[in-house]
């Protein structure tokens, strides 16, 4: 038997993050999405999005709760996913619910709050994901990590979004914002001892091969 | 501000006395013709039973019918819970037999009526309609029922009543949704007077000829397809006429976004969203499925627009 590598982690974790796409739009095509199956495939998607954007931001805190500190080379796969399923997100709304109707896009973006912030918080995550290579990385220096903080603006914009778009029923987004607002706790909490803290992780706590062990100066 | 619901309305206008007793007159005769089976039949009707009913052929669309599968599973009932397919999956322990309906308020007949009492002068017919709701999908529906106006005419509601106001089920154990206070309970719908007057506004008791399914407000609720869907309260359990403009519950929870009216109107957004267009619900493939347009008072215009004259809609939206 072979050791399990990151490799291995990373190839799994490429599959199964795929899969709730899969059986969305599967759904939407069964009709297991109810009548309207592209508001259905809207929300799904916009779902998939917050989630995967909270699992990438609970990378840092379970890390450290942890310390297992190859966790944050698995960081940029879940930012990536979290990118997908906004893109297809955003792609359904504009092919399917607008009929690539430029001028309505034009007009719901400036006039209707909630989209307006849905689409700043899908502009930044693309600049995101755009800036996700270990070359623009590099290239970016300093600049690379101070972008990439948007990324809790991102979050509280995406639940904003997810709250605005609700006719009555707020709990969903309400749990959301909770999760949010735990994972932003943890973080400053965990704050003042982290430079500490990682000096004592042991790096080998997940054998790291290959790809990952190219990252290690991401964090 | 003068409030443009209380609108000045005679007496006089309120009753349509002459035609009522001409189609009760009419009923009486097709009844014995045995050409329109009277709704007596109803009262021993099973859930989802099959009606008797005759065609309205005034009130019919050429536009294809939403089928009855999607219908029925596609609702919006919070009393059952928020998605879509909450209440067809919850409704199924509402019971809506025994029902009595109080009538109450400007009306010379008052009390407490039962369910069977209401319905059994009033002959049924079916009536297709387009039905818009207010998050624009829009569906065409053949509504079993009778006009709003036999049924309240009956009441001999008096000059004082310039509104009449509709009232939900509250009662949690039946209606799982209402544990929750997603909405101020119970549910509860108005008219203005010559609203509810005009031909129109429908009591509907089932839906495809079949009694109505519990999610669509069994077993009896209010149509309105000139106005968003809301306002076709559900599951009635008390009619009153007033004289005051009557709370009505979406727009009691948002004002800014529910109007009383709530007339359909391409004209005035939703803030949240457009109401130029609908997706309609039809029986094809719903992936592709791209938006029409939707029209003034749900293409209604000519049945309903002399009810607003003078009246700036956007305002009063």
């Amino acid at each position: 038997m072979g050791e399990i590598t990151l490799k291995h982690v990373k190839r799994t974790l490429f599959i199964l993050c795929f899969l709730p796409w899969i059986w969305t739009f599967y759904l939407a095509v069964s009709g297991g999405l109810g009548a309207e199956p592209i508001k259905g495939l809207l929300h799904e998607l916009g779902q998939w999005t917050l989630r995967f954007l909270l699992l990438t931001l609970s990378i840092t805190p379970v890390r450290r709760l942890t310390g297992v500190a190859a966790l944050i080379r698995l960081r940029r796969l879940f930012g990536l996913y979290t990118f997908f399923y906004a893109l297809t997100h955003f792609s359904v709304y504009l092919l399917l619910d607008l009929g690539l109707d430029w001028a309505t896009l034009g007009e719901d973006i400036i006039k209707r709050p909630y989209i307006t912030v849905g689409f700043s918080a899908w502009m930044l995550m693309a600049m995101l994901a755009a800036t996700s290579t270990n070359n623009m990385m590099r290239r970016m220096g300093r600049r690379w990590k101070s972008l990439h903080r948007s990324i809790y603006t991102i979050a509280l914009l995406g639940i904003v979004h997810y709250y605005w778009s609700v006719k009555a029923d707020v709990r969903e987004p309400l749990i959301y914002a909770g999760v949010f607002v735990l994972l932003m706790v943890l973080r400053l909490r965990q704050q003042p001892r982290s430079g500490a803290q990682t000096s004592r992780i042991s790096p080998h706590a997940l054998p790291v091969r290959g790809l990952g062990r190219r990252l290690g100066n991401a964090e | 501000m003068r409030n443009p619901a209380i609108n000045d309305i005679l007496p006089s206008e309120i009753t349509p006395e002459s035609r009522y007793h001409s189609r009760r007159e009419f009923l009486r005769r097709g009844s014995l013709l045995g050409l329109i089976p009277m709704a007596r039949s109803f009262a021993g009707e099973r859930a989802q039973g099959q009606l008797q009913f005759k065609k309205n052929r005034q009130f019919d669309t050429d536009e294809a019918r939403t089928p009855y599968a999607k219908a029925t599973s596609y609702n919006n009932f919070y009393e059952f819970g928020t998605d879509k397919d909450d209440p067809a999956r919850n409704a199924g322990i509402l019971r809506p037999h025994p029902w009595s309906v109080p009538i109450e308020g400007e009306a010379e007949i008052t009390g407490k009526f039962t369910l069977e009492d209401i319905l059994k002068p009033h002959a049924l017919e079916e009536r297709i309609y387009r039905m818009r709701c207010v998050e624009a999908w829009s569906m065409v529906i053949p509504w079993v029922g009778f006009p709003l106006s036999d049924l309240l005419m009956r009441f001999k509601p008096t000059s004082k009543a310039r509104f009449v106001a509709f009232t939900t089920l509250f009662d949690p154990a039946r209606m799982p949704g209402q544990r929750r206070n997603v909405l101020q309970w119970p549910y509860v719908e108005a008219l203005r007077m010559d609203e509810a007057m005009n031909p129109l506004a429908l009591i509907a008791v089932g839906l495809y000829g079949r009694t109505l399914p519990n999610q669509n407000g069994a077993p009896l609720r209010l149509v309105t397809p000139w106005k968003y869907g809301f306002k076709g309260i559900k599951s009635i359990v008390s009619i009153r006429f007033s004289e005051q403009q009557p709370p009505t519950s979406w727009n009691r929870s948002a004002p800014d976004e529910y109007g009383f009216f709530a007339n359909v109107n391409p004209a005035v957004d939703h803030p949240r969203w457009s109401q130029k267009r609908e997706r309609r619900i039809g029986a094809g493939f719903s992936l592709f499925n791209p938006r029409i347009p939707t029209l003034p008072f749900n293409g209604y215009a000519e049945q309903v627009a002399y009810l607003y004259k003078g009246v700036d809609l956007r305002r009063f939206f």
